[in-house]
């Protein structure tokens, strides 16, 4: 089954987003990353599209929370990214939303949506509409 | 500050040892917090000279209203808000933290006065300084924060706090945002780029301590805390958008700084864990001046909107693989 991989600190901001997506009525799961080094690693069995916060400095260093940059280092975890999704502030200038620009450039994946802090309503129903017809088209397309 | 009037100190001081930090948040605010670190100095504002010149008297009086106000708003944030956070942190850490949030404060005010010494002449600042006094909205805005920094509430210190961080200082902002995109003061622009940048982690860290400090509340509570932070926003947005009016109307720019003020006002909201209050139509704000702010804002992220047809991949853009191993 497709899935969204999410990571979300201890402010909970992205968990909230992706909480009121309403996955489970489009038939997608949604995993969280761990938080800490002391909990189990997060392994994924299918296609997912990673959401993923982006921490805000001066520059793009550290821009990505190392706990997806961990996750992501798993060969088998990243074979199975199809898409990302960031979240940022436009108060950090240039570097709005940079963790959505490093992990598809990485990643060759295309960069599908970015919003702010916790999401508006109306970025809420243009992930959760663009998601179910993203996963329909990738359904279609050959392994 | 107690209702007498005199600072409550912290009961018992005790060392802090950052090396067992019980809550993650403080130690990676604190980080981004120095690692931002700035000082107006190292910005070239004397390059602003030639375009100074070539605005209007207008524009250069509104230009100088505008960063007085905002110098109020940062004083009273360094040595007022923040400061009155400190009695009702929890740990060492979080005290930590709004000494490193009130000093940034301070420096801000001392920013736009390093601004003002380089582009403008005593008596103009003076002025300014007179206006500021003078202008019942700035004024009113400023005693609407301090009553709630004044009162027994730390939840309602921190809902003033957030509001004043993340919404309160839009108005002001707005203007070199808008010279920017004209290509008019960039340096200074730049200097306001960089308090922008630390406003958005306070608002965000202070926000986060209140939804901390709500988690151990009575829903009952919980609720009324809700409603208060929506009757405060109501009231600084009434008075917010007379301001504006104050500074804006004569060039015309009224409608277009509200637009930015309610944008920010949901961003402030979010911040303090509440869902943003004022629909897409009444936040689109000028992408001009959403580009100066943040020139990647503009750009289409929104794959899922398009026709599908394009499959395009994320531009290939030079990444420091300092913490990317793969």
């Amino acid at each position: 089954m497709a899935s969204v991989v999410y990571f979300s600190s201890v402010s909970d901001n992205t968990h909230r987003f992706v909480q009121r997506l309403g996955l489970a009525e489009l038939g997608l799961t949604a995993h969280r990353i761990p938080l800490r080094p002391s909990e189990p690693r997060l392994s994924v069995e299918a296609p997912y599209v990673l959401v993923v916060p982006t921490y805000g400095s001066g520059d793009e260093g550290g821009a990505v929370p190392r706990q997806v940059v961990k996750f992501l280092n798993d060969a088998h975890n990243r074979s199975l990214i199809r898409g990302v999704i960031a979240a940022g502030n436009t108060n950090f200038g240039s570097t709005y939303c940079a963790a959505g620009d490093i992990v598809a450039a990485k990643c060759g994946v295309p960069y599908l949506y970015a919003f702010e802090l916790l999401g508006t309503a109306e970025d809420v129903r243009r992930v959760r509409d663009g998601l179910g017809r993203f996963w329909q088209r990738q359904s279609q397309v050959p392994a | 500050m107690s209702p007498t009037g005199k600072i409550k100190l912290i009961s018992s001081v005790q060392a802090i040892n950052w090396n067992r930090v019980p809550d993650e948040k403080d130690a990676e605010v604190w980080d981004r917090l120095t690692g931002n670190f700035w000082l107006p100095e190292k910005v070239p504002v004397s390059n602003d000279i030639p375009s100074w010149n070539t605005l209007t008297e207008d524009e250069k009086t509104l230009t100088m209203r505008v960063f007085t106000g905002l110098t109020l708003l940062d004083t009273i944030q360094g040595t007022v808000g923040a400061v009155s956070l400190i009695p009702d942190a929890i740990t060492p850490h979080e005290e930590a933290v709004y000494t490193n949030i009130a000093f940034m404060e301070s420096v801000h005010a001392k920013s736009y006065s390093s601004i003002f010494s380089t582009l403008c002449s005593t008596q103009q600042i003076d002025e300014a300084f007179r206006w500021s006094e003078e202008n019942e909205n700035l004024q009113r805005k400023a005693e609407i924060v301090m009553k709630y920094y004044r009162g027994d509430s730390p939840l309602k210190r921190k809902v003033a706090s957030t509001l004043l961080e993340s919404f309160l200082f839009y108005s002001g902002f707005y203007l070199p945002m808008y010279w920017s995109s004209r290509a008019k003061l960039t340096n200074t622009a730049d200097v306001i780029r960089l308090i922008i940048r630390d406003e958005a982690v306070h608002g965000y860290y202070i926000g986060y301590k209140f939804q901390k400090g709500l988690e151990k509340l009575s829903s009952e509570e919980r609720d009324e805390l809700k409603a208060y932070t929506f009757e405060l926003l109501f009231e600084l947005y009434e008075n917010e958008v007379q301001y504006t009016e104050d500074l804006y109307d004569g060039v015309g720019l009224t409608e277009d700084v509200k637009k930015f003020l309610r944008y920010n006002a949901n961003k402030a909201l979010m911040n303090l864990g509440y869902e943003a209050l004022f629909p897409k139509d009444e936040t689109d704000v000028n992408p001009a001046i959403l580009s100066a702010l943040s020139p990647n804002a503009d750009e289409n992220h929104d794959f899922f909107s398009g026709s599908g047809s394009s499959y395009v991949i994320g531009k290939a853009v030079h990444t420091e693989d300092d913490d990317w191993d793969f």
